[in-house]
């Protein structure tokens, strides 16, 4: 059993080194929305971050095709990144099991226990109220370069990517 | 969002929090990194790190590799979300309340402060039309009665430099939220190792790091702490942390930022305007003073216990203001809060009143006479002519601060020659 309260680091850690491609429903065109900023951040660390936004169907945010809803997404999801309220998450999550994603994601401040019990049930993986940003760059180490205490304490020296 | 089980104890985390190896070199302790600046990998990844997109280093004045690394340590041992450290705890305070006020706010205070801070809330914040009310916290219920419709918060000092008064903290953190309201305590005297603010309720924490953090009086320095447990969205009245925010490009610190909205936005838009930054050299200092935190409290409240039951027994002292003493009217709350020490700055008074207090300081020879507190070494000082000397009367003695007092801070010395060095001041002065 996931304690959604209080999740592993090494749980985490193995979601995000696990998928690579993330749909994010709710994914905003405005560039100073939290969606946008997750966006672009998950992008510069390599992966691949599908737009879904019915007002921006068919335009380009941060290079990525936009779609309507997660059906209509024409290739395989790894993850779907939920950007809206707890109540619209549940259908969302449906949505998510539909169409065969492996993990369900709920930004910052989203939970909704019935919809992570139901994809549970499916065989999904559940997160919520995390951002996926946050704790990428919380176990990465750059969290803590604002100052934020990431629980992370060791004697290992992290490996650096090389350009 | 932190796990809620710190995985590791204090003693480890003051020597490991914030200070995993240096990756590019392997260093094991923490660079001084003595730069202002940071190469940008090329224009898009600039204009990620200026709208807050990405986590990294801009400038010196925001953020700064040993000052993160001392800042992540603080937030670990307090048990708290995030830290900005910046120059000192004058300054924490300044861009602590500059994050939370607006022009005409107000807030409560206790009257029990550090002189500079009573100072600070009465006289440099009535030029950003901040508005404070200073009232006695030992009936917590004085707080309620001093809350006004635009106050914002509340202020507490614990122990309260320089009677070293215990305050009841989750009592006066209930008054706070019952209106909605974050408690911030000034935690100085007492560290991290002996209270915990956060665990009794408290929103936000205040640090001179120049006390017994740093511990060797080397260097200045300052800290805000944020628990990341106030939700800033259900009080219409902090709309600067939910609304978009015209200083930052329209951001919306609480929303985007989440439990350390806070701490984002007293770095992005307080450290950035008003500029009290914490040198990168200061914050080695302060976190190897850090590592020894543990070890050298233990040995201060030890030496304190001992001081004040002599000062206690002794003919020529009419009181000692010691909450660690049986007979203080603190010792209750003393023991709720701080159960591993009473702190090690508290007051005495000498008979003969004012010219008897001078006499006595000027007469040590091991405990030095100075304006500040939380060395190594002990320190001894009269309030009344130096420290509160800018307050009126009143004030003073409503600080503790009255004329016949003697403030110490005491140091990891040998405790039979503090003993011995105030035995013969308090002769000296008879």
């Amino acid at each position: 059993m996931i304690d959604h309260d209080d999740y592993d680091d090494d749980f985490l850690r193995g979601i995000l080194g696990r998928v690579r491609t993330i749909a994010m429903v709710g994914a905003s065109q405005d560039w100073n929305r939290p969606s946008f900023f997750a966006m672009k951040y998950l992008q510069d660390k390599g992966f691949r971050v599908i737009p879904v936004n019915p007002k921006a169907a068919g335009k380009e945010i941060l290079g990525e095709r936009a779609y309507a809803k997660l059906a209509d997404i024409p290739e395989p999801v790894d993850m779907v990144d939920i950007f809206r309220n707890a109540t619209a998450a549940g259908p969302v999550t449906d949505e998510a099991i539909a169409i065969g994603a492996k993990v369900v994601w709920m930004q910052l401040s989203v939970r909704n226990d019935e919809a992570a019990k139901r994809a549970e049930a499916a065989g999904l993986t559940v997160v919520m109220n995390r951002c996926p940003k946050i704790e990428y760059g919380r176990l990465h180490g750059e969290l803590s370069w604002s100052g934020i205490n990431s629980g992370i304490i060791t004697s290992k020296r992290r490996k650096v990517r090389v350009a | 969002m932190t796990n809620k089980r710190e995985k590791f104890g204090f003693e480890t985390r003051s020597v490991h929090a914030g200070t995993p190896p240096e990756p590019i070199t392997g260093a094991r302790n923490m660079p001084i990194f003595q730069t202002t600046a940071y190469v940008f990998e090329d224009v898009d990844q600039a204009a990620s790190l200026f709208n807050l997109q990405t986590f990294g280093y801009i400038y010196s004045r925001l953020t700064n590799p040993t000052v993160a690394a001392l800042e992540e340590r603080v937030a670990s041992l307090e048990g708290g979300r995030g830290t900005v450290a910046v120059a000192s705890g004058h300054a924490a305070q300044l861009i602590l309340f500059h994050t939370i006020m607006e022009p005409g706010d107000h807030f409560v205070a206790s009257n029990n402060l550090y002189g500079g801070s009573i100072t600070q809330f009465t006289h440099a914040f009535a030029k950003f039309d901040w508005r404070s009310t200073l009232v006695d916290p030992r009936d917590p219920e004085n707080i309620r009665k001093a809350l006004r419709p635009e106050s914002k918060a509340v202020f507490i000092e614990n122990p309260a430099n320089p009677a070293g008064i215990v305050v009841d903290i989750s009592a006066i953190a209930d008054i706070a939220h019952d209106v909605g309201l974050p408690l911030i305590v000034d935690s100085t005297l007492a560290t991290p190792y002996l209270c915990r603010p956060f665990e009794w309720g408290a929103d936000l924490v205040v640090h001179s790091m120049t006390k017994f953090l740093g511990g060797h009086g080397t260097s200045m320095g300052g800290a805000v702490v944020e628990s990341g447990k106030f939700d800033w969205s259900a009080n219409p009245k902090f709309k600067a942390m939910v609304e978009p925010d015209p200083a930052y490009h329209g951001i919306r610190f609480h929303e985007t930022f989440g439990d350390f909205g806070f701490t984002m936005k007293a770095r992005a838009v307080g450290l950035r305007d008003l500029g009290p930054t914490l040198s990168p050299m200061n914050a080695f200092l302060i976190l190897t003073g850090i590592e020894t935190l543990p070890l050298r409290m233990q040995r201060h409240v030890e030496n304190a216990q001992k001081v004040a039951t002599f000062l206690d027994a002794h003919d020529a002292v009419n009181w000692v203001s010691y909450p660690g003493l049986k007979a203080s009217p603190y010792y209750d709350l003393a023991q709720k809060y701080m159960p591993l020490g009473a702190g090690s700055v508290f007051t005495f008074g000498v008979k003969g009143g004012y010219e008897a207090g001078i006499k006595v300081v000027e007469a040590c020879n091991l405990f030095s006479h100075l304006a500040n507190v939380g060395d190594t070494r002990s320190l001894i000082l009269h309030p009344a002519s130096t420290t509160h000397r800018q307050l009126e009367e009143d004030q003073r003695i409503a600080a503790g601060a009255g004329p016949d007092v003697v403030r110490l801070s005491i140091g990891i010395e040998t405790p039979e020659d503090l003993i011995a060095d105030l035995e013969q001041a308090l002769e000296a002065a008879r």
